[in-house]
């Protein structure tokens, strides 16, 4: 069946519903999303989304943009960098204007809080010179993305945006360089849909399943980053995926770094604050590339704590804080130390270990969220891609922590803008013939197949594989290593049968369909990651351990190969008014 | 340590209603998750045992099901919380239809949730390049409504619920409480009177079910009863 809109968004989180309030009513939107918009993943982001406001002392956006372009490890686009950091403070006062609630400050004014990475000069009159954290997470206890994503949803509804809830996207249609739209599943029935649409946003989110240990939800599949991987066009950057350094143990679930911009501080086996080790100035406020490499450092040198499910951890205190600070600010994060591991954090310290968390990397956009089809710059027309599955890219090699409710807001909005003026003027693109009929013969061939395969031991032999060889500390035996294991569980995927044959909410036929979309994100990242013989932000080399600006100061485009491996091209950094430095905390 | 789990299938499909299936899973360590369980079910045991769930720690909402009785995040509990010794029952969430075994359709909780206009309304412009000034302690009044994950295990607990389909349930109430308190907002009578009807708030008779179900442990009936004060002494 055709349903036909001015514009489809896929993805209800952050950056989709945020394209979705700024498509005029006039026009027909319906937002694709294979949960209820508010399980979306964004509402798991805890501590907070800056913007140099200023509420609780001198701050500007050019700090805020310099510590954005340094903690990418300079891979970020300083023009895309200075558009996000200048336009951030119009952004989170609209947000609070569209009822967001804040924890506020004596003034009354939006409370702000330290985080990683975020710093200002010590002496004004010396910009470049020793640099000291500063307040700039906006926040809501630890909950702020929580409230940012029912704030959303809620000017969603106030819009009357049409919904399409539980609704699994399954292709991408694209054609002579244009897009026509997308075919989905309705999960409740199974029946299959083409949504013919003038203008397509992207708004997928990551794909850290992909990880062993990872703060991801479930949904976390990458399933747009592979449909355009699928369709042919390029991905960027996927080598560049951050571990959190503070996972609770085990788990993998955040445990937000406004923990330590409380005051919280990491501590190994010796009761030592190893952070003054590594970043002196920042310590613990360190960036998370940065934080995690220590922590592994930390374990591999013997200094972690052996669990007992064989996996060392640190520790992350906070008892310090007090009661108070902790109930009224980290009440969330304290919460889920006392549910999941029993342990009391206004007592004792929290046991925590790198988590897989965001995918810098992912499908490449301009400043307006317009797919880039190749490194030249050229347009997919009609398509558009904003949030954690797209790279505009902001993030670089490292993210900060609260540049990402930052990035929704700031390149959701401008999608939904690029996408209101576009189809003013634009037609819709032919679809293509037989939409649905490679959606129809793959489901049917998951069902019929008697293959001896099961999606848990794929699932999990990719996820372990990935941790061990594409984490923290990569080396070119390991990736290689890893390549040859994915190329294999690519072909053992073939074999996979699944036991539900049925129409109406057929979860396994899902999961079916979201591993192998795992399998592809996972491709482009370990084949990008063995190809960059450096190190730079979350991307660490042991066997080309600096950064190396003369021959890597570019992003990497991959695209598909035919049959073959994949093709690797690149594209340089834009570069404004920030050059290039050592990267020192 | 095997568990024994029972739990209440029905695929609209096959079965003309739904029945009890009975698991043993071997395995299994206090310290799961109760949503650990299910998953080690659906991925080595039966793959068509179906059920939602997202961010497997209590923030997105999805996995409200009954267990032993009483409706809970499935990865909210841990097995040691439940007298994981005897059969553990597992169902849906009451009161909605059941699409597919713990999958219920969610539709009118989400219709009666839209109904009280969930979201800031406000007739003065908001001062230009600046926020709006809220004290913290006005703002930290939002904060445990604000809290609310929308997984409709309250409203399906209460009894008030269960004998009359249009009563609009403590989710609804409690997100009608976030705005109507909200100092920033200017149109509290606006929801009153949508709220000021016998399937509205006065079909809470304050049996607490609510807040004994709630997983994120917010004291619902309170937030009704200063929704009720403020309906009762409020002038025209």
């Amino acid at each position: 069946m055709i349903k036909t809109y001015d514009v489809v968004i896929i993805g209800a989180g952050g950056a989709g519903l945020r394209a979705a309030v700024e498509i005029p009513k006039e026009y027909s939107c319906a937002v694709i999303s294979k949960v209820f918009p508010p399980r979306s993943h964004t509402g798991t982001a805890q501590g907070g989304v800056c913007a140099a406001l200023g509420n609780m002392e001198e701050d500007s956006w050019e700090n805020h943009a310099f510590d954005t372009v340094k903690g990418s490890d300079y891979l970020g686009d300083q023009d895309a960098i200075e558009v996000m950091c200048q336009d951030a403070v119009r952004a989170i006062i609209e947000l609070e204007h569209m009822g967001m609630p804040f924890s506020r400050n004596e003034d009354g004014k939006i409370a702000q809080r330290k985080f990683g990475g975020h710093t200002k000069p010590a002496d004004p009159a010396d910009p470049y010179g020793k640099r000291i954290p500063v307040m700039r997470a906006c926040y809501s206890a630890d909950r702020t993305g929580h409230v940012m994503l029912q704030t959303l949803y809620e000017n969603c509804i106030k819009n009357q945006v049409s919904f399409f809830s539980e609704y699994f996207v399954t292709q991408l249609l694209v054609e002579n360089g244009a897009c026509s739209g997308v075919v989905a599943m309705d999960i409740s029935t199974g029946e299959i849909h083409t949504f013919h649409a003038k203008a397509v946003v992207f708004a997928t989110g990551g794909y850290g399943r992909a990880f062993q240990i990872t703060s991801n939800a479930h949904v976390g599949t990458g399933d747009g980053t592979n449909l355009v991987y699928r369709a042919g066009l390029p991905l960027e950057d996927m080598e560049f995926f951050q571990f959190h350094p503070t996972g609770l143990w085990r788990l993998g679930i955040l445990v937000s770094e406004a923990a330590r911009g409380e005051g919280g501080i990491l501590k190994n086996k010796d009761g030592e604050r190893f952070m003054q080790r590594y970043a002196p100035t920042v310590m613990d406020l360190a960036p998370r590339d940065m934080v995690s490499r220590a922590i592994i450092t930390e374990i591999r040198e013997g200094k972690g704590i052996r669990g007992s499910d064989g996996t060392d951890y640190v520790l992350l205190d906070v008892s310090h804080l007090g009661k108070k600070v902790i109930d009224e600010k980290l009440p969330e994060i304290t919460g889920f130390a006392r549910t999941y591991l029993g342990v009391e954090p206004t007592k004792e310290p929290i046991p925590i270990q790198p988590t897989a968390h965001y995918a810098m990397g992912g499908i490449p956009t301009d400043i307006d969220g317009r797919v880039l089809a190749n490194e030249k710059g050229d347009i997919v027309k009609g398509f558009y891609a904003a949030g954690e599955c797209a790279c505009v890219s902001v993030h670089g090699g490292n993210r900060l922590g609260t540049n990402s409710l930052l990035d929704i807001i700031i390149f959701g909005r401008r999608s939904g803008k690029a996408v209101a003026e576009f189809i003013k003027t634009a037609d819709y693109s032919p679809l293509p013939k037989d939409t649905e009929e490679q959606t129809r013969k793959e489901i049917e061939a998951l069902k019929t197949s008697t293959g001896k395969e099961s999606i848990l031991n794929i699932r999990t032999e990719l996820q372990v594989m990935m941790m061990n060889k594409c984490g923290v500390f990569r080396n070119e035996k390991e990736l290689k290593e890893g390549i040859e294991e994915l190329k294999q569980l690519k072909e053992r995927y073939k074999n996979i049968s699944i036991q539900d044959k049925g129409n109406i909410f057929n979860t396994d036929l899902m999961e079916a369909i979201e591993l192998g979309n795992l399998l592809d994100s996972a491709e482009a990242t370990l084949y990008s990651a063995e190809n960059r013989h450096e190190s730079r932000g979350a991307h660490t080399r042991e066997d080309y351990t600096n950064r190396d600006d003369e021959n890597w100061m570019k992003h990497t485009f991959i695209t598909k190969g035919n049959g073959s491996e994949p093709k690797i091209t690149y594209k340089p950094v834009v570069i404004t008014r920030y050059k290039p430095m050592e990267r020192k905390y | 340590m095997e568990l024994s789990v029972k739990i209440l299938r029905y695929n609209p499909e096959k079965d003309s209603k739904p029945y009890f299936q009975e698991y043993k899973v071997p395995g299994v360590a206090e310290d799961w998750r109760l949503l650990d369980v299910l998953h080690e079910i659906k991925w080595k045991l039966d793959g068509t045992l179906t059920f939602r769930r997202s961010c497997a720690h209590g923030v997105c909402g999805s996995d409200g099901i009954k267990v032993n009785g009483k409706n809970r995040l499935a990865c909210s509990i841990l097995l040691k919380d439940l007298n994981y010794k005897k059969t553990i029952t597992i169902e849906p969430l009451p009161a909605m239809p059941i699409i597919k075994d713990l999958v219920v359709d969610m539709t009118s909780f989400f219709q009666k949730y839209e109904v009280i206009k969930p979201y800031l309304i406000t007739k003065t412009p908001p001062p230009p390049d600046v926020e709006r000034f809220q004290t913290n302690e006005d703002a930290e009044k939002l904060f445990e409504s604000a809290k609310c994950i929308l997984c409709g295990c309250c409203t399906t607990s209460c009894p008030s619920t269960w004998t009359n389909d249009n009563y609009i349930g403590p989710a609804a109430l409690l997100k009608t409480y976030r705005f109507v308190f909200d100092t920033r907002d200017e149109a509290p009578d606006e929801r009153l009177d949508i709220i000021d009807n016998p399937d509205g708030i006065w079909r809470c008779h304050t049996i607490f079910n609510c807040i004994e179900t709630c997983p994120k442990e917010i004291n619902i009936t309170w937030h009704i009863s200063q929704l009720k004060t403020r309906l009762a002494t409020r002038e025209f």
